[in-house]
């Protein structure tokens, strides 16, 4: 019993970092129905940049959080300015390829400047529970606990404040919006910019659970978050938390039951089955006709 | 521009390509380095280069290598293969066709040095890979040797073995869970020989449980290994997942000793385990600094003095590549690429700074002995040697 609770807790903080990635997918998509796919590199640099400012201050936890969702957040709206904005009316292949394109540089830069793996400084002393066979440590505690509170926050400020009804009403006809005389650019700006600061936190976090940090961190779990952002709807912020913790459970779930050798193939093997009966994913919602 | 001015320009032209032809062909030795700069293992590409930098300043400030009676300094042509199996082909290809290298060192990393070596092997270029374990790097599909490819280490089916019989014998544990990197080959094939190994020695495995590369969490995995209660966890894996496996598994509980290979074999380890849970866990190795033979203290000393730090195995390995390289074209005496390759296979005896070695009855993986290392106060202790048998 307490060997299937610690693989649930697995689990569980396994989905909660996805979660995180999957949000700026689904963010970014929403509004401009477009594909980061930077995304994963904007995350790797949250955990290098954590690092690089723990090396010159070593700063709290939270404080820590801010500044770098802050700076990656601006670089996220950065990105956009100068790469993404210029061909926002190009064919839809263009947008992938750029950002396909930017993810690349990010991560030569970045490997340009280190190509070792370096370690990640632990921020707070970091102390392990026992309680009848289970193990949790505080780290585990508050990634779970910092993911959870940014996803909430997440879904309020989307559902309950002016800017958040700005962000829905872009997603649902940017031009009208426009036409009301609202700054969309101002505002996609600003979307771009909070999707890559959950994406930074969600880096930072990863980092500190996984204390190596190299430039090629954000490739293979941005494509898992991106699959989750799929699988539960992409656009749906709420589609994509359910996805992200569908496919954590999915891939502990296959490695408790069956040899390890199989997550992968069981996990987007159940992933495909499920695009095949909701092929707009689980909350995800076919587009209506505009005439 | 008049004709006889186009004539002079051509003229000026073809003798410069001429020149630069003639500069390339006569006066160097050219010797390629395919190696891991930039990608997932980029201190073993930092090291080789290190080293092979090392032994060719040394060997130039001696004049030279006799090449049939006239002294000939080396040139070496340093390109980075990305840690991936298509670049290192590339890099393979252009070495061999655009700079005309007599031999190549590397790649290091199994993963690369497999596709590169049907490259050597199909444009007949000596190519000694220093590091790489896997059998397929030397072999052909159907077990025979490649004419043109040989290691300077020694192999899994060498190594293995023996440091199962290592946790046997001398650790007296017999319940061992193995945790491998399932999308590498060296750390799979070393997976599996261990496995063979450790059954056919007495023990017992209790769980053998994969990840694939680039996996940060292994805490599924390692809940399942600790519900079977193992006294070894052998940890197959490439140097940056190590610390991470290690940490996660003291969290959970595990209290397994751990085991590891080659792989481990970088500083770069002890530094990325910073809370060390690494500690007293042992690998099995090419080299160890704590050497008495004057020629290992030697190498030691001079690699020191340049670069800071003390050398690990893939310096020490690729040193004796280039010591290996420079021996065969000695005895060939002409930069003849199929000269130079046969006169490597009749290699019988050749001491480096890792050991002695023998390329005995068309064998292309040396023979050699195998050392067990252990990680204590943030340093590589030896522990012992293993003879093969």
């Amino acid at each position: 019993m307490d060997y299937i609770i610690q693989q649930v807790i697995n689990a569980i903080q396994l989905g909660s970092i996805y979660g995180l990635i999957a949000l700026g997918y689904s963010l970014v998509y929403g509004v401009l129905s477009m594909m980061n796919f930077a995304h994963g590199d904007l995350f790797m640099l949250g955990a290098f940049f954590c690092l690089l400012l723990e090396k010159i201050i070593p700063l709290p936890l939270w404080l820590a959080l801010l500044l770098t969702m802050l700076v990656i957040g601006c670089l996220g709206a950065l990105l956009e300015r100068l790469a993404y904005r210029p061909i926002r009316h190009a064919p839809k292949v263009s947008a992938i390829i750029t950002s396909l394109g930017c993810g690349l540089i990010l991560e030569n830069i970045t490997l340009a400047m280190s190509p070792y793996p370096r370690h990640m400084p632990t921020l707070f002393q970091n102390s392990i529970f026992h309680f009848h066979g289970i193990t949790i440590s505080s780290l585990q505690i508050i990634v779970i606990g910092i993911s959870l509170l940014l996803m909430i926050l997440l879904d309020v400020m989307i559902r309950c404040t002016t800017l958040g009804m700005v962000i829905r009403a872009l997603a649902w006809n940017r031009l009208m919006v426009s036409l009301l005389g609202i700054p969309a650019n101002r505002i996609i700006s600003f979307t771009f910019a909070l999707g890559a600061a959950l994406g930074a936190a969600a880096g930072l976090l990863y980092a500190l659970t996984y204390p190596v940090v190299s430039s090629s961190m954000g490739i293979a779990i941005g494509w898992k978050a991106f699959i989750a952002a799929v699988i539960g709807g992409i656009g749906n912020m709420r589609g994509a938390l359910l996805g992200a913790f569908i496919l954590g459970s999915t891939e502990v779930m296959s490695i408790t039951m069956l040899p390890s050798t199989y997550r992968d193939l069981i996990a987007y093997s159940l992933l495909l089955i499920i695009l095949i009966f909701k092929p707009y994913g689980i909350l995800g919602e076919p587009p209506t006709q505009k005439i | 521009m008049s004709k006889q001015q186009k004539q002079i320009v051509y003229f000026l032209f073809f003798s410069i390509l001429l020149l630069v032809g003639c500069r390339s062909s006569n006066q160097s030795i050219k010797i390629g380095l395919n190696t891991e700069l930039t990608g997932e293992a980029p201190a073993v590409g930092a090291s080789c280069v290190k080293a092979a930098t090392l032994f060719v300043n040394k060997m130039n400030q001696d004049g030279g290598v006799d090449v049939g009676g006239k002294k000939k300094p080396i040139e070496l042509i340093i390109a980075d293969n990305g840690s991936k199996a298509d670049e290192a082909v590339v890099v393979a290809q252009r070495l061999i066709t655009q700079n005309e290298v007599v031999a190549i060192v590397g790649p290091n990393i199994s993963s690369c040095a497999v596709p590169a070596s049907e490259i050597s092997e199909n444009m007949g270029c000596l190519m000694i890979s220093p590091w790489s374990t896997n059998i397929h790097t030397t072999t052909k599909n159907d077990g025979a040797f490649k004419k043109y490819v040989f290691r300077a280490c020694f192999t899994e089916l060498v190594e293995i073995p023996l440091l199962a019989q290592f946790a046997m014998s001398h650790l007296h544990l017999a319940k061992a869970a193995v945790l491998y990197d399932m999308s590498s080959e060296s750390p799979n094939s070393a997976a599996h020989q261990f496995q063979e190994s450790f059954l056919k020695a007495g023990g017992k495995i209790v769980a053998m449980e994969t990840y694939t590369s680039q996996d940060r969490d292994f805490s599924a995995q390692l809940t399942k290994i600790q519900a079977s209660h193992p006294d070894i966890l052998f940890i197959p894996a490439y140097y940056n997942d190590v610390p991470l496996i290690a940490e996660q598994a003291r969290n959970l509980g595990i209290t397994a000793q751990f085991l590891g290979y080659n792989s481990w074999s970088t500083p770069e380890i002890i530094q990325l385990d910073s809370h060390h849970y690494l500690d007293h866990a042992y690998f099995s190795n090419h080299f160890s600094t704590e050497s008495d033979s004057p020629l290992v203290k030697k190498f030691i000393q001079s690699y020191q003095s340049t670069y800071g730090t003390a050398p690990d195995d893939i310096a020490a390995l690729t040193y004796d590549t280039m010591g290996l390289i420079v021996e065969s074209i000695i005895k060939a005496g002409s930069l003849n690429r199929t000269a130079i390759a046969n006169m490597m296979a009749n290699i019988e005896d050749f001491t480096g700074v890792t050991g002695t070695y023998k390329f005995h009855q068309g064998n292309h993986d040396p023979f050699k002995n195998v050392i067990v290392l252990t990680i204590e106060n943030e340093k590589f202790v030896y522990v012992t040697t293993l003879q093969p048998e």
